[in-house]
């Protein structure tokens, strides 16, 4: 499912007739099985961007193409959109309902036409693929569960549908480390089987780690877009790296002025490791 | 002075006590102390904390919080004047639609003099940088921002002790630096400052870290001695700030550096000491 992005534009109007301008004519494309990071400060544009590209709002100038279909002419099957792009929103945890777990997840294939031995299958796997024990689960009351297991169900429902778009809209806040990394590791997985995978995330070595492609949003505009280690060295020329700069960036920025010059393209921790090793091993330190 | 005592502090969220959040802590938080506390999701952080403006309420140990019993029912609200929380999501602390009023809303449920309320009103958004704020929505606002504007209803009933209860983990890099800016300065203004996070990089700067894990507290000491250590740092199950991480990798290389460095400067200027040696 390629997504192909013309010129887009989102305004809205104010009480106090103030016209905001939410995204300014944007224009870029993402390829089928793509893993593609959001970027950008708080207030940029990035939710309204995502909410634009599953169909929950229409925007006020330009297109969006969907595998070449424009999903915002009269006639398009939104039903389909629904099922094709699923969003996981921030703290997904709060907007669990049902009486059970089972029924919680289950609620969005109700009208997908499945059989009922369907969507239990449905269900079984897609809480086994949050690492749930079906049987031990399914009974249960969501709201009775840890808050990082009732994200984990929140988002089981979501990908019972099977979507083929994955949108997450900052899903490691708030995580510990280990959660994080647990976390960013299931999206790939979700990526490596074919998905394709859209992150928001103001974590910045969480998208220089796993990301492919990046796109830079800056006060409703597309300031800069490609694959991610290119935006990452370019963002770090762009007034000095005060925005986007990775840890392992800084490091390097900071051993310029002690007169150690490494290479450009360190994004990653890896990336600082191998080239430190090298550097001190081979200067005769090792 | 000591601020914040407990003594065997636990707390189970379940009526039957089948599995405690807290076990047996004690805790000792000195007046203008900066103390960060670290752990993993579940760890027991923001259960601990919220017993001390008793938001819970203590079910066994003991606990005095600013000279105050935290079970004396007569004190509470002078408990919670002293004690003040910024919460982690910006968007779900606000009472009204207007800034000022916001910060107004808390002056006003302690009765203070409505001619006091607009200078400390004004006050209190000086000091979180925040001037020129007074009338906008705070759904305008950046994360950075919001949590300010939070911070500021706290600040205008002058409590003693700050509490940032994972109070960055929603914003992006620029709104935590913001935040952390003015935790600094509150800090050297004299307020004790308690902030929980699983960010390693906000404890590298405290002045005490307490490590917690599954309800206990496993270890507390300088950030120094608590962030360099490879294996209470492993058990709590928090990664270690970059500079130590570089630090144990690099050893295992053959690359011995001088000291573990604890911030990115200190890292630099070790490998720059190493370089200038070979």
């Amino acid at each position: 499912m390629s997504i192909k992005i013309e010129k887009l534009s989102y305004s809205y109007t104010l009480p106090s007739g103030e016209k905001v301008e939410a995204l300014k004519d944007i224009t870029c494309s993402i390829e089928t099985g793509d893993f593609v990071g959001i970027m950008g400060p708080t207030g940029c544009g990035k939710t309204t961007f995502i909410q634009l590209l599953a169909g929950l709002r229409s925007p006020t100038g330009g297109r969006i193409y969907l595998d070449g279909e424009d999903i915002n002419v009269r006639g398009y099957d939104r039903n389909r959109l629904r099922r094709t792009v699923g969003v996981v929103f921030q703290n997904p945890e709060y907007q669990l309902f049902a009486a059970t777990v089972e029924k919680d997840v289950a609620f969005g294939l109700k009208y997908n036409g499945l059989s009922r031995s369907e969507v239990t299958g449905r269900v079984r796997w897609a809480l086994e693929t949050m690492g749930f024990d079906f049987e031990k689960v399914r009974a249960q009351s969501p709201l009775a569960l840890s808050g990082g297991e009732k994200r984990r169900v929140a988002i089981a429902g979501v990908i019972a549908t099977k979507p083929k778009i994955l949108i997450f809209d900052e899903p490691i806040a708030g995580l510990d480390p280990y959660g994080r990394r647990n976390f960013l590791q299931f999206i790939r997985g979700m990526n490596q089987t074919g998905t394709t995978v859209i992150m928001v995330s103001h974590n910045l070595e969480a998208l220089a780690e796993y990301t492919r492609h990046l796109l830079v949003l800056e006060q409703g505009r597309l300031i800069d877009s490609g694959p991610t280690r290119e935006v990452f060295a370019r963002l770090q020329q762009r007034n000095n790296g005060a925005f986007g700069q990775t840890e392992a960036q800084r490091i390097v920025a900071l051993l310029a002025e002690g007169n150690l010059a490494l290479s450009s393209a360190i994004i990653t921790y890896d990336d600082l490791l191998s080239a430190l090793k090298q550097e001190l091993n081979g200067g005769g330190a090792g | 002075m000591v601020l914040v005592e407990g003594k065997n502090i636990s707390f189970s969220y379940d009526f039957d006590d089948s599995s405690f959040a807290l076990q047996g802590v004690d805790i000792a938080i000195e007046q203008g102390e900066f103390v960060v506390i670290l752990g993993c999701n579940g760890s027991g952080k923001s259960t601990l904390v919220k017993h001390f403006n008793a938001l819970l309420r203590l079910q066994h140990g003991e606990l005095r919080v600013a000279q105050i019993d935290v079970k004396n029912e007569e004190e509470i609200w002078l408990l919670r004047r002293l004690c003040g929380m910024v919460f982690q999501n910006p968007d779900n602390q606000f009472v009204s639609s207007v800034v000022e009023e916001d910060i107004a809303f808390g002056l006003e449920n302690y009765e203070t003099p409505r001619r006091e309320i607009p200078e400390r009103v004004q006050s209190a958004l000086a000091l979180v940088e925040m001037g020129g704020y007074e009338k906008r929505a705070p759904n305008t606002l950046s994360g950075g921002q919001k949590q300010r504007v939070a911070l500021a209803g706290v600040l205008a009933l002058e409590p003693e002790i700050i509490i940032f209860d994972e109070a960055t983990a929603m914003l992006d890099p620029g709104g935590r630096q913001e935040v952390a800016k003015i935790m600094r300065k509150l800090h050297r203004a004299g307020k004790t400052i308690i902030a929980i996070t699983h960010y390693v990089e906000e404890a590298v700067a405290a002045d005490k870290v307490i490590l917690m894990a599954q309800g206990r507290v496993l270890a507390s000491g300088s950030p120094k001695a608590i962030l360099t250590d490879l294996d209470l740092m492993k058990e709590a199950g928090m990664l270690l700030p970059l500079p130590v991480r570089l630090y144990y990798d690099l050893r295992q290389a053959g690359v011995h550096l001088n000291h573990c460095p604890l911030t990115d400067e200190e890292l630099v200027e070790e490998i720059c000491q190493l370089r200038s040696k070979s």
